[in-house]
């Protein structure tokens, strides 16, 4: 709003945008080029280090450490465009690997009844969150924290706490003797065409999809012009509700399709798989705004910022740097990407 | 008072962006106690002038000099220490819902380190009386900020930048979102600072205005000053020299309707108890409603356009009952709606994707266009250089981010928007706001040119009205009575 009040009063501004001086040039390609530079010097730098780091497995476990963040992130990228925020998907990701567990080792089920059931569990939790948002009008970042609570909570419920595994004491004393369904543990650990982990596969699926369906369908124009100006979308004609109530119902069911990988990976449903998941995914699409300097949610940025900070954490895990500061590292790069986006060059007001 | 040496003189200011030179040698005495309009076409430069004096951007060149000492200032901050105060168009940034007016009004002191810490509610609420009693007009200074209309938000920035020590007051558009009523209490106010001897410079697009108010008109053409006219000002002189040629017919010419009525409303109630309106659209008819602010133009509009539910009566589109849930019911019979303010309803922002001139033209339009769903194909561009050519729009492509478009052909974006596919009834709330003559004059030119559609516009300024209408109507008290003779004084 003020960007463009000022604009309207800058008289000429219309002819000086298109001129902008060679400073503002230089700032601004630097900041749509900043990730990829970066990135481009990690690997270049691990790999002096380490030339171990170049290897194609090594390479290939660094996505699949990053897949289930990147899937979430692409979610919530979803919900910012629709001028939301979803963050209920940590929570969504850990009870899915819980029900899972629970659904194979307690109800027996097998893979194929396992998958569907997880995936409408997150639809449904989508549609609770979609319901508290917008009909009953509660905040977004106060109505998904609420669901990210009562996830927690919940699903540590049915098993009194305990890690869900076979022969797992149920709270009424009986013990539980289901198994991992094997097809179900190929989801996180087959590996296809030669060695490219399935997850990968599955991230890279996702990206694509929802690439598509934010940057060039008429639904993800939607989103954005939702997410832009909601009451404009709404004189525009466009069903707002159904809109960000699918952008919610998008994101959880993505959220319990990244708790089905980490499942499938652990082979067991343990009750702290989901802990560092919302935050990662969060950071992951922040940077996302800095990618190509699009200063707006994207799912192509969500997915290269999710990259970004696999490869820095993978490299320097293979540099020997202490597992304590990687936190440390992931808040230095976002702070930094986000100062690239918004600060380097532009005027202040 | 024309004879007083000059409080702020300008000499051979100049101001370049890029290629663009924006101020090309400006020349302008201002004298204590006088009213200046400054008057230009959107992109004349008198923004870039006003941000000079404002202390926004640097002059590239040239002197200027207030009450006889030299005036560079850094920061709008030290312009105001200076005594050169500028109070903005856009007047929900002076404050926030959730302050006071009170608490508003003193703002810059409690940004100031030389103020007090500790702010009790009752030093608040006498200091802002002060401030008040200092600018010389009542402020409810106990409500919130979010629920005062646009004319006391607009007092209370004039209030504000009074409490420095003004003696040039610099306003942009002032009356822009006011209601005549609410104008004429305004203009009372820049009397009485007048009379204390205060130089203001009026910014504005409406001769109305400047006719009541103005001493002495300066009119800015392509960074120049092509006209200085002290009263009686000619402002149909005025207006030649803005535009740089004769405009044409400033009236409307009445065309008899023809056909069948496209559209009626058959005693529609704004609300419980509103006395009932009537009135027909023919197709290729354009109407005004005009009248004040709050009068009921945005919620006639609103409730045909399927944004606020019909309270009683009812409609007829082609001789069929219209009664639209939404605005995408609206607009899939052909009843389409451009609100007002293009900024809040109309436009994402620009850096968002869908935030250029394309993307904003083809938001309705989206399902027609791309019935796969995938945007695929230059429907948008080709619909955007359409509207470029066919309205005069300056802009470098359909790729054009809105943000770099004036605001007269940002509006002519939205009018391109809902011309891109044949509506049957086109509502238009306040459509010319902060729009120039020279855009006004396309923007008229294209509704008129439309032989099908059916145009009900809103608009609280009559002037605007006689411009554009077939049949003017009148709007006041919820009820809807013909506009028939002009009233004195308001033919240009």
């Amino acid at each position: 709003m003020t960007d463009t009040n000022l604009a309207a009063h800058a008289g000429p501004a219309p002819a000086a945008a298109h001129t902008p001086m060679p400073a503002g040039a230089l700032f601004q390609t630097i900041r749509r080029a900043a990730i990829f530079l970066l990135l481009a010097m990690l690997v270049a730098g691990f790999t002096l280090a380490e030339p171990a780091f170049i290897n194609f497995a090594n390479l290939m476990s660094v996505l699949q450490a990053v897949s289930v963040v990147a899937i979430l992130g692409a979610g919530i990228t979803v919900t910012l465009a629709v001028g939301g925020f979803d963050l209920s998907v940590g929570a969504v990701a850990a009870s899915s690997v819980m029900a899972a567990s629970y659904a194979m080792v307690v109800w027996n089920l097998t893979a194929w009844q396992t998958v569907p059931l997880v995936l409408a569990f997150g639809a449904l939790v989508g549609l609770a969150n979609a319901f508290l948002i917008i009909r009953m009008r509660v905040p977004d970042l106060l109505a998904t924290l609420a669901t990210n609570f009562l996830l927690t909570g919940l699903q540590l419920i049915p098993t009194a706490g305990r890690s869900i595994a076979t022969g797992l004491i149920l709270p009424d004393g009986s013990s539980a003797n289901g198994h991992f369904d094997h097809a179900f543990l190929l989801i996180g650990r087959a590996q296809i065409f030669g060695g490219v982990p399935l997850p990968v596969l599955v991230m890279l699926a996702v990206a694509i999809l929802l690439y598509v369906l934010t940057e060039h369908t008429r639904h993800g124009r939607l989103f954005y012009a939702i997410g832009g100006n909601e009451k404009a979308a709404l004189l525009a004609g466009a069903p707002t509700r159904r809109l960000r109530l699918s952008a919610y119902v998008i994101s959880a069911t993505l959220a319990s399709l990244g708790g089905l990988i980490v499942a499938a990976r652990v082979g067991r449903g343990d009750v702290s798989s989901g802990a560092s998941l919302l935050l990662d995914s969060v950071a992951a699409a922040l940077i996302g705004f800095a990618v190509l300097d699009r200063r707006h949610p994207n799912v192509l940025g969500t997915v290269v910022g999710a990259i970004f900070v696999g490869v820095l954490l993978n490299g320097l895990t293979m540099l020997n740097a202490p597992y304590y500061t990687q936190d440390f590292v992931k808040g230095a790069v976002l702070v930094g990407a986000l100062s690239v986006t918004y600060g380097l060059g532009r005027r202040r007001i | 008072m024309q004879g007083d040496t000059p409080l702020l003189t300008i000499r051979g200011v100049r101001k370049a962006f890029g290629a663009t030179q924006a101020l090309g040698g400006i020349d302008l005495d201002i004298a204590s106690g006088q009213i200046l309009a400054l008057m230009g076409a959107n992109g004349a430069g008198k923004s870039t002038l006003v941000n000079i004096l404002s202390g926004l951007f640097a002059a590239d060149a040239g002197e200027i000099r207030l009450a006889g000492s030299a005036f560079a200032p850094a920061s709008p901050r030290a312009a105001a220490a200076a005594g050169i105060v500028t109070v903005h168009q856009a007047t929900q940034t002076v404050g926030a819902p959730g302050m006071t007016v009170a608490d508003t009004l003193l703002l810059d002191r409690f940004a100031d380190r030389a103020a007090p810490w500790f702010v009790s509610r009752r030093s608040v609420r006498r200091q802002a009386a002060n401030v008040a009693a200092h600018a010389g007009f009542d402020l409810p200074l106990d409500r919130d900020f979010g629920d005062i209309g646009p004319a006391d938000r607009q007092m209370v920035a004039i209030a504000r930048a009074l409490s420095a020590q003004a003696r040039t007051l610099i306003l942009d558009e002032p009356t822009a979102s006011l209601s005549r009523h609410e104008a004429d209490r305004l203009f009372d106010v820049l009397e009485g600072l007048k009379a204390r001897g205060l130089a203001i410079l009026y910014i504005s697009h409406r001769t109305g205005d400047l006719a009541r108010l103005a001493d002495r008109a300066v009119v800015l053409r392509g960074g120049q000053v092509v006209a200085d006219m002290a009263r009686p000002i000619d402002f149909d002189a005025a207006l030649t020299a803005m535009i740089g040629r004769p405009l044409a017919g400033a009236h409307a010419e009445t065309r008899a309707s023809e056909g069948h009525a496209v559209f009626e409303l058959d005693g529609v109630r704004l609300h419980a108890g509103a006395p009932p309106i009537h009135l027909t659209l023919a197709p290729g008819e354009i109407v005004a409603v005009t009248g004040p602010l709050g009068a009921g133009k945005s919620r006639l509009l609103a409730t045909i356009g399927g944004v606020e539910p019909l309270r009683g009566g009812e409609m007829r589109l082609a001789g069929q009952p219209f009664a639209p849930r939404g605005p995408a019911e609206a607009i899939a019979a052909g009843v389409v709606l451009a609100g007002p303010d293009r900024h809040s309803s109309s436009f994402v922002p620009s850096d968002w994707p869908g935030g250029t001139v394309a993307g904003t033209i083809a938001l309705p339009h989206l399902h027609r266009w791309f019935p796969s769903g995938f945007l695929i194909g230059d429907r948008e561009q080709r619909a955007a250089r359409a509207a470029i050519a066919r309205l005069g729009i300056r802009a470098s492509g359909p790729d054009a981010r809105l943000d770099t478009l004036s605001g007269g052909n940002q509006q002519k974006v939205v009018l391109a928007r809902w011309q891109a596919e044949p509506a049957k009834v086109l509502l238009l709330d306040e459509p010319f706001q902060g729009v120039d003559v020279g855009a006004r004059a396309d923007i008229i030119a294209a509704l008129r040119a439309d032989p099908s559609t059916a145009t009900l516009i809103a608009t609280s300024d009559p002037e605007e009205a006689l411009e554009v209408a077939d049949r003017i109507f009148a709007i006041d008290h919820h009820g809807l009575v013909p506009w028939g003779a002009v009233p004195e004084g308001l033919a240009a």
